[in-house]
C-alpha cells in the first residue's frame, strides 16, 4: 500500500516537472525571452530588496533605451526607487552629484560610469560608512567601500553578430567610443559573425557616445555600401536605428531592448539585467560588508539576457541555432573574446 | 582606398555632405546677419535645441512637419525677442549673454523633453522630394539619375531651401536698404546713428532674422533625424558660429565652409566604413573636421576683416 502510494506521488511530481519544462519550452532560460509583438516593454516593480536608500547618478538619460535605462529598469525590479541625478556627461558635475549624496546619508551611492572612477578614488575614502556601487569596471580600485561592476557585452554581441550573419553576408556597425562595453561588444559581434561565415562587419566608431547626427550619417553610409543588417551601441544608436527603419534593414539592439525604437526591424536585444549582481551587492552591504569585490553580468549568471523580437519573423533555424551558441558560450565551448 | 575613388562611393559621399551640411548652413547664414550688425550669438546652439525639441514634439503630436518646422521657426523668433532685449536694450555683454541662452536652451530643451515625452521616441523624417505626398511620384525618375539623382534630387525640401537661402542673404545685405544699415551699425553704429538710421531696431531685426534661421536649423535637424534627445545638437551652434569667421561673413562663403565641415565629416566616416581608416585611429579620425576647421579658420579667417563694431554694444551719447 505504502509503495503504490510512493509510486503515485513519484508519478504525479514527474508529470508536473514535465509539464513545467514543457510550459517553459526556449523560453525558460534565463539567458533568452522573446517578447510578446504589441506587449509594453515597460518593466514591473518588483518586491523591494532592501529598506537601504539608494541613489544613481549617471552620465545620459534615465530613459535613453540604452545605458543608463537598463540600471534603472534594472532598480525597478529589484523594487528600489533611486533618487536619480542623470545627464552628467560632464564629470564634474557627477561627482558632485556622488559626493552631496553621501554627505545626504544615503546608504548605497550608484555611480553608472566607467569616467566616474577617478572622481570615486577621491569621494569614497571620505565617507567609509557609505557603499559605493560603480561599474562599468572590472577592480575597484583597491576600496574597500566600492563593488564594481562590468558586462561581458562580447558574449551577446557574439549571439546577435552569429544571427546576423545568418541574415546578410555584409553587415554594419556604429561604435560610439572605442572603449569600455562598447568594443567588446562591438569586437564580440564582429567575431560572431564571422563565425556564422560572414564577411568581417564594417565597424565605425563616430567617437561620440551621444552625437545622433553622426550615428545616422554612419549607418547611412553602411546603407549605401550595401550591407544587410546593423547594429550599434550607447544611446546615438537611435539614429542609425532610423537609418535601417528607413532601408528596411535588421537591427541588433544592445545594452536596453531596442523595440522601443524599432518595433519592427529590432531582430534581438543584449539586455543589461545588472539587477543579478546588485542583489548580490547589496545582500553583501547589508551583511556590513561595504564593497571590495567586482562582478560581473554574463549569460550563464543571466545578468545578461538575450531578448528575441515577437514581432520579427526569425527563422526558426536560425532561432535555433542562436540558443544552442548561447548554450555554448554558457558552457565555456565558445570563446567570445 | 581604391574602393573610394569609385563614382558611387564618390557621388554617395558627396550626397551625405551636402545633407550634412544643412543645419549648419542654415544656422550660420542667420548668424551672418547678426555679426554683419555687430551682435555675436553664442546662444545659437541653445536656440536650436528649443527650435528642434519644439519640431519634434508637433511632429510627435501632429504627425505634421510643416507645423512642426513652424513651429520651429516661432520658438527662434520667441528667443530672438528674447535675446535682442538682453542685448540692444538692456546692453548686456553679448558674449555672456550668449552663453546664457545657450544653457538655458540646453536645459530647458531637456526638462520639456522629459517632461513631455518621456524616453527617445522616432518620428517619420523630412520626406525627400521623391516621398513628397502628392507629388513625389514627379520625382522619382530624377533620383533614378545616375550621379545627378543622388546628389541634386534625393533631399527634402529644407535642404533646397538651406542653399536657396545663400543668394536670398547675399541680395538681402547687398542690394537693401535695410543691408545696408545692417553693415553700417556693424561697422561704425555712431556714424550710421547719425545719418538717421536706428542702430537698436536694425541690430533687433538683424537678431531676430538670425535666431530664426537657429530655430529652424534646430528644427531641420530633428527631422532630418526623426528623433530628439539631450543634447541633441552636440555643439552644432557653435561650429556655425565659426563657420561665420572661416566664412569671413560672405555668405557664400559661408556655405563653402559648411559644405566642406560636412565633405570631411561624410569622407572620414565613409573611409572608416570602408576600412580605409585603422579602428584603432578612430579617435583620431574623428577629431578630423574640427583640426580642419580650425586650420582653415587660422588660414583664411586671419585674412578677413569682421565687422568693426562687433560685440561692442551701441549706447547713444
Amino acid at each position: 500500500m505504502r509503495v503504490t502510494r510512493l509510486l503515485k506521488l513519484m508519478a504525479v511530481l514527474f508529470a508536473i516537472s514535465l509539464t513545467a519544462a514543457a510550459c517553459g519550452g526556449d523560453d525558460d532560460s534565463a539567458s533568452v525571452t522573446t517578447s510578446e509583438c504589441g506587449s509594453d516593454l515597460g518593466v514591473e516593480k518588483g518586491d523591494s530588496v532592501t529598506d537601504l536608500s539608494v541613489a544613481l547618478v549617471a552620465p545620459s538619460a534615465a530613459d535613453d533605451v540604452a545605458f543608463t535605462q537598463s540600471m534603472v529598469d534594472s532598480l525597478t525590479r529589484l523594487g528600489i526607487e533611486p533618487q536619480i541625478t542623470d545627464g552628467t556627461f560632464v564629470v564634474e558635475e557627477a561627482a558632485a552629484a556622488i559626493r552631496g549624496y553621501a554627505e545626504d546619508g544615503v546608504n548605497i551611492v550608484i555611480a553608472h560610469g566607467t569616467q566616474y572612477g577617478g572622481s570615486l578614488a577621491e569621494i569614497a575614502p571620505d565617507f567609509p560608512e557609505t557603499s559605493f556601487i560603480w561599474g562599468t569596471a572590472t577592480d575597484t580600485q583597491g576600496l574597500a567601500n566600492v563593488f564594481a561592476y562590468h558586462p561581458e557585452a562580447d558574449q551577446g554581441g557574439y549571439v546577435n553578430g552569429y544571427i546576423a550573419a545568418g541574415l546578410a553576408g555584409d553587415i554594419g556597425v556604429v561604435g560610439p567610443v572605442e572603449a569600455g562595453d562598447a568594443v567588446a561588444y562591438v569586437e564580440g559581434f564582429a567575431k560572431g559573425a564571422q563565425a556564422n561565415g560572414a564577411s568581417a562587419p564594417s565597424i565605425v566608431y563616430t567617437g561620440s557616445f551621444s552625437d545622433v547626427a553622426l550615428a545616422t550619417t554612419t549607418a547611412q553610409a553602411h546603407a549605401d555600401n550595401g550591407v544587410g543588417a546593423l547594429t550599434g551601441t550607447s544611446q546615438s544608436a537611435v539614429g542609425a536605428v532610423t537609418v535601417a527603419t528607413a532601408n528596411d534593414l535588421p537591427w541588433f539592439g544592445t545594452q536596453s531592448n531596442t523595440e522601443a525604437w524599432s518595433t519592427d526591424l529590432t531582430v534581438a536585444s543584449q539586455v543589461y539585467h545588472w539587477d543579478v549582481v546588485l542583489k548580490d551587492m547589496i545582500e553583501q552591504i547589508e551583511g556590513g560588508t561595504l564593497g571590495g569585490e567586482a562582478m560581473s553580468l554574463t549569460l550563464e549568471n543571466g545578468g545578461l539576457v538575450m531578448e528575441f523580437n515577437g514581432c520579427y519573423d526569425l527563422d526558426s533555424d536560425i532561432r535555433d541555432a542562436a540558443e544552442g551558441v548561447i548554450e555554448d558560450i554558457i558552457a565555456g565551448e565558445i570563446s567570445t573574446k | 582606398m581604391s574602393q573610394f575613388f569609385t563614382l558611387s562611393v564618390l557621388t554617395a559621399t558627396l550626397a551625405t555632405a551636402i545633407k550634412f551640411a544643412v543645419p549648419y548652413l542654415l544656422a550660420s547664414l542667420g548668424e551672418t546677419i547678426g555679426q554683419r550688425s555687430g551682435v555675436l550669438n553664442l546662444g545659437v546652439d541653445g536656440i536650436m535645441l528649443l527650435g528642434a525639441f519644439g519640431a519634434y514634439y508637433t511632429v510627435l503630436e501632429t504627425d505634421s512637419h510643416l507645423l512642426g518646422l513652424a513651429v520651429g521657426l516661432i520658438i527662434g523668433l520667441l528667443m530672438g525677442l528674447l535675446y535682442a532685449v538682453v542685448t540692444v536694450f538692456l546692453h548686456a555683454q553679448q558674449g555672456i549673454s550668449g552663453i546664457g541662452i545657450f544653457l538655458f536652451g540646453l536645459g530647458f530643451s531637456d526638462l520639456l523633453f522629459q517632461e513631455l515625452v518621456g524616453s527617445v521616441k522616432p518620428v517619420k523624417p523630412l520626406p525627400t522630394l521623391d516621398k513628397l505626398p502628392g507629388v513625389g511620384g514627379i520625382f522619382e525618375p530624377l533620383v533614378d539619375i545616375d550621379i545627378l539623382g543622388p546628389l541634386v534630387f534625393d533631399h527634402d525640401l529644407m535642404t533646397y531651401t538651406a542653399f536657396l537661402l545663400v543668394p536670398v542673404v547675399t541680395w538681402l545685405l547687398n542690394k537693401t536698404t535695410f543691408g545696408m544699415n545692417v553693415r553700417a551699425v556693424g561697422e561704425n553704429p555712431q556714424a550710421a546713428d547719425s545719418l538717421g538710421v536706428s542702430v537698436a531696431r536694425t541690430r533687433f531685426i538683424a537678431i531676430m532674422f538670425g535666431c530664426v534661421l537657429a530655430g529652424l536649423a534646430g528644427a531641420t535637424l530633428a527631422l532630418q533625424l526623426a528623433v530628439f534627445q539631450h543634447n541633441l545638437t552636440n555643439g552644432i551652434g557653435f561650429i556655425a558660429v565659426a563657420l561665420v569667421y572661416f566664412g569671413a561673413w560672405q555668405p557664400r562663403w559661408v556655405m563653402a565652409g559648411a559644405l566642406l565641415y560636412g565633405l570631411v565629416t561624410a569622407t572620414r566616416l565613409r573611409w572608416q566604413s570602408l576600412d580605409i581608416i585603422p579602428q584603432g585611429a578612430s579617435d583620431i579620425a574623428a577629431m578630423t573636421p574640427a583640426i580642419i576647421t580650425i586650420l582653415a579658420l587660422v588660414l583664411l579667417a586671419s585674412r578677413a576683416r569682421g565687422p568693426a563694431a562687433l560685440t561692442k554694444p551701441f549706447t547713444r551719447h
